[in-house]
């Protein structure tokens, strides 16, 4: 997809625009030309702006029945070589679980953005929340490593979601863009980048019978197989069963489930230092931290601001990266502060992965129900 | 139309050309119909002259859905029911591909019935072979939406009170362009349709009656796979037949043909696929 065009549709090249409107300029911006989706409150703005703009670009928009349908079609057309995405919200993303697992299982490339509202079931559709940090983690059965990206500005989204597709095509994986429906519907300033680093799936380099299209593959650093497309000449055979390196059926094998899994992990968390992101204030001094991410910690950095005028020495750490979760960075914080308070909208879910790292004292800091924390709210935990 | 006086290429040069020797071998019973599908679609697929570089075969989850293993061509082989719904971001993504779906009566028309009705509905140019023996193979034989009533199964151990599902029925409502429906048990009329299908510009359904004596067969009336045969001969009257009795027959005779299954060629009818739509939306924006 030719950048210039992108550009030429996307308009001016500063903006005041909506979340669920920046997810799609980074998807365009990154070169997703197939966009599968299914409406539901608040991330249905996502599927009427793809619905508009991704035609103008040569790309294909299709709404699905459901969203089972939708994750599938993208799967489907994720084969065939393209970048391919869906949005979707809490219901339609434990709709999705079972074939973002088939992704997992075998090594898709595709973006999906989640505009969280109250859960569970239907709960509050047009209000923010974070509660499907955990669902993102462990939403499908078995054992994955997901990688999933928490943005807190419109502009964010934008960079985030480019990196999203990055990721995706770096290492063959799901990659979630976890927004807050406060994100998505929020309006703030962007700025369309001129220079786009873009990552491409890597296709073989040698003739189908070497080709091993689920072995180790041969990036050198990571463990990701080259990707042949369909209709490459390659005849590989893609199942969601258990598979040797062949991609053939070893539904009965040990060894060849726990030489799968295993590598399917490890790309990612082999990656673990490369994938953290992180953004900190004022550790140096630092008695208290206040973790967070996404729409909570626009709260936190409020908290710490004025707890620092009230002259409590707080620090500020946020993950633009939520998985793989960046295990060391809390444990050598927790090393250096008395005590974390993780902010975040929800009961507590990221809450116990910081307590599994962290050495010093950690409480929390929940707000739900559609809205933010105030920074008093959060200073109460200090 | 499919050319029926090309000659019939041998099994063993099928086997050659067409399948994975390394996924032998197979993992379908005595009995099974499955075999007759393979080797039909793939001499339709002949006939045809599709390139197999550029086909891609789809199959959801059941002993249907295993077809895809065997052939020596790119393959999906997704999640229960989803089949079509992956075959419809494949085609719509890459048009030019030939897109074949293998799906079994569950993975159809119970977990898949909502894509399936969706799927024909788009008339999307793709070939579904919906393999239609009467059960949950796979799992051992529990009722499926298409066992006939009375019928015994694992779940159903008084007898199916249920109504069954007509698959080609239910695709020809939703809009496929192309639908056909024939047992397994003679190898002409299925080729011919499997060949008129890949052919048909548009989604085509072919129903293929198969038996299933392990899961089926022997829980109910058809102790022997000869008797699961012998009831597709007795149960299943030609489209046509069928027609002419409506027209011209007695009430008895009416009345018994409206107790069998109707089979042959159900519907055909020209219509633009989706995909054609989509991407010739996509020139009109660019002028």
């Amino acid at each position: 997809m030719n950048l210039e065009k992108v550009k030429k549709v996307l308009g001016p090249k500063k903006q005041f625009i909506h979340g669920d409107t920046a997810v799609c300029y980074g998807a365009l911006l990154a070169g997703c030309n197939f966009y599968g989706g299914y409406p539901i409150t608040p991330a249905s703005e996502i599927a009427e702006m793809m619905a508009s703009l991704i035609p103008k670009v040569g790309g294909v928009n299709i709404q699905m029945e459901d969203e089972l349908a939708s994750i599938a079609a993208v799967i489907g057309a994720s084969w065939t070589g393209a970048k391919a995405m869906t949005a979707t919200s809490g219901p339609g993303f434990s709709l999705m679980q079972e074939n973002i697992g088939f992704a997992y299982m075998t090594e898709t490339p595709l973006v999906l953005a989640n505009v969280q509202r109250s859960g569970p079931s239907t709960g509050q559709p047009t209000l923010g929340a974070e509660g499907d940090v955990m669902q993102s983690r462990y939403g499908s059965h078995g054992d994955y490593q997901a990688i999933a990206l928490s943005p807190n500005t419109i502009q964010e989204t934008v960079d985030l979601t480019i990196k999203a597709f990055n990721l995706s095509e770096k290492y063959r994986s799901p990659v979630f863009v976890m927004i807050s429906a406060d994100i998505g519907h929020m309006r703030e300033k962007v700025v369309i980048p001129d220079e786009i680093e873009l990552f491409e799936r890597k296709k073989p380099d040698v003739p189908p019978e070497e080709y091993v299209p689920f072995g180790e593959g041969n990036y050198g650093n990571i463990k990701v197989p080259e990707f042949a497309a369909f209709g490459t000449g390659y005849h590989t055979y893609v199942t969601g069963l258990t598979h040797n390196e062949y991609g053939f059926p070893a539904t009965d094998d040990q060894e060849d489930h726990d030489r799968l899994v295993r590598r399917q992990i490890e790309k990612i968390t082999d990656d673990r230092e490369e994938l953290t992101d992180i953004e900190e204030r004022n550790i140096e001094d630092a008695d208290v931290v206040l973790l967070s991410y996404g729409l909570a910690s626009r709260s936190a950095l409020g908290a710490m601001s004025k707890g620092r005028d009230q002259g409590k020495k707080i620090g500020y750490l946020r993950l633009k990266t939520l998985w793989p979760f960046p295990n060391d960075p809390v444990k050598e914080l927790s090393k250096k502060v008395d005590k974390i308070v993780v902010v975040e909208m929800n009961t507590g879910q990221l809450y116990h992965k910081v307590k599994e790292f962290a050495d010093c004292e950690v409480v929390l800091s929940s707000k739900i129900g559609g809205e933010v924390h105030t920074p008093d709210e959060i200073l109460k935990e200090v | 139309m499919a050319n029926d006086n090309k000659k019939m290429i041998s099994g063993k040069e099928l086997q050659e050309k067409y399948l994975r020797k390394d996924m032998m071998p197979h993992i379908f019973c005595d009995g099974c119909g499955l075999g007759n599908v393979i080797d039909y679609t793939l001499r339709a697929v002949d006939r045809v002259g599709l390139d197999m570089d550029r086909t891609v075969f789809l199959s959801g989850i059941g002993c249907s859905s295993r077809i895809p293993g065997y052939i020596e061509a790119d393959a999906l082989h997704t999640t229960h029911g989803r089949a079509l719904a992956f075959a419809t971001g494949v085609k719509m993504s890459e048009p030019d591909l030939n897109v074949i779906v293998f799906t079994g009566d569950g993975d159809c028309i119970g977990i898949g019935g909502n894509h399936f009705i969706h799927a024909a509905r788009r008339n999307l140019n793709m070939t579904v072979i919906v393999v239609n023996n009467f059960i949950y193979g796979m799992t051992g034989g529990q009722v499926a939406p298409t066992t006939p009533e009375k019928d015994k199964a694992t779940t159903a151990p008084y007898g199916n009170i249920e109504p069954p599902f007509d698959i080609s029925k239910m695709a020809i409502s939703s809009g496929a362009s192309y639908v056909a429906k024939w047992p397994v048990f003679r190898p002409h009329q299925p080729i011919s349709s499997i060949s008129e299908g890949l052919e048909n510009n548009g989604f085509s359904l072919i129903e293929l009656l198969s038996p299933c004596p392990t899961a089926y067969g022997r829980r109910n009336r058809y102790r022997q796979l000869q008797d699961l045969w012998e009831f597709y001969e007795k149960n299943t009257i030609l489209v046509e037949d069928y027609e002419k009795i409506q027209k011209f027959g007695s009430e008895e005779e009416k009345e018994r043909a409206d107790k069998m299954i109707k089979i042959g060629v159900l519907h055909e009818e020209e219509r633009e696929p989706l995909e054609e739509r989509y991407y010739r939306l996509l020139k009109e924006l660019e002028e």
